[in-house]
């Protein structure tokens, strides 16, 4: 009776698309594990970054070139909307938690304003950083 | 023969043999990061585009130095985990420890070269500064 069983779990079967229909609730749950994952590839150019500036100038110039290159911009540009996206939907994570915005009229809101947010949040980066 | 109860054995475990400990340390870690990464990618994304000189300055400040071991210590811990999560869901067998050990690897690597890189800048920065 007090044997452990070797059970065989199944994984999660993948639902969207073939068999449950797109929704604001799903894609904004499932883009929140897109950017978190998505954000280590800008975080890796980012340490490799710190790590030339420490070694000497001729390796700085050559990581820095790359950093800030037409291809830089465009992975920090979007790895801001990535970051801020997770950062909105982590919030919406904790309020879910504590037991809040589960009607499906809200949760759907909180869906939306994760994406108009990000995408309003990355806009005011690009001028903090870039334009001040 | 065990001496303890089929109750006893369950609880505090459930499917995950480690209860709801991974749950508990993603909100954990990600009310840490909700204060943590604005100010960190404001600061870098300021600085990036700089000459070493300044790129050594900037993070040889303790306050900025703080922020960034924090920020990346927290941030790949909850990079390790999250990307654990995601592997468990789709991946069995060999795979699955192969990839879950490929993001925790990173996670530790990132770490390392990062508190390398700011050990090295703030040691720089007392050099350039008895220098005048």
């Amino acid at each position: 009776m007090a044997e452990t069983k070797r059970v065989e779990r199944p994984l999660s079967p993948f639902m969207i698309g073939p068999y449950y229909r797109p929704q604001m609730t799903s894609i904004s749950s499932i883009t929140t594990r897109i950017t978190g994952n998505a954000l280590i590839v800008t975080v890796l150019l980012t340490a490799w970054w710190l790590l030339a500036a420490a070694t000497s100038p001729g390796y700085f110039d050559f990581v820095n070139a790359i950093a800030t290159s037409w291809f830089g911009d465009l992975l920090y540009t979007l790895s801001a909307w990535a970051v801020w996206y997770h950062f909105l939907a982590g919030l919406r994570h904790l309020y879910f938690d504590a037991g809040h915005g589960l009607e499906i009229e809200t949760a759907e809101k909180l869906g939306w304003a994760c994406f108009i947010g990000a995408t309003v949040l990355t806009v005011l980066t690009i001028i903090i950083v870039a334009v001040i | 023969m065990h001496f303890q109860t089929d109750r006893q054995r369950a609880v505090g475990k459930g499917a995950a043999h480690s209860g709801t400990g991974h749950h508990i340390f993603m909100s954990v870690t990600a009310v840490a990061l909700a204060f943590l990464v604005p100010v960190f990618v404001i600061i870098f994304g300021r600085t990036l585009g700089a000459p070493q000189e300044v790129v050594i300055a900037v993070f040889g400040n303790p306050f900025v130095a703080i922020v960034t071991a924090l920020t990346i210590i927290v941030g790949m811990r909850h990079f390790a985990k999250g990307w654990q999560m995601c592997i468990e869901d789709y991946a069995h067998g060999t795979a699955r420890g192969v990839l879950v050990f490929i993001g925790t690897a990173i996670s530790y690597l990132v770490m390392a070269s990062v508190l390398y890189a700011l050990a090295k800048f703030a040691f720089l920065d007392l050099i350039l500064g008895a220098m005048g």
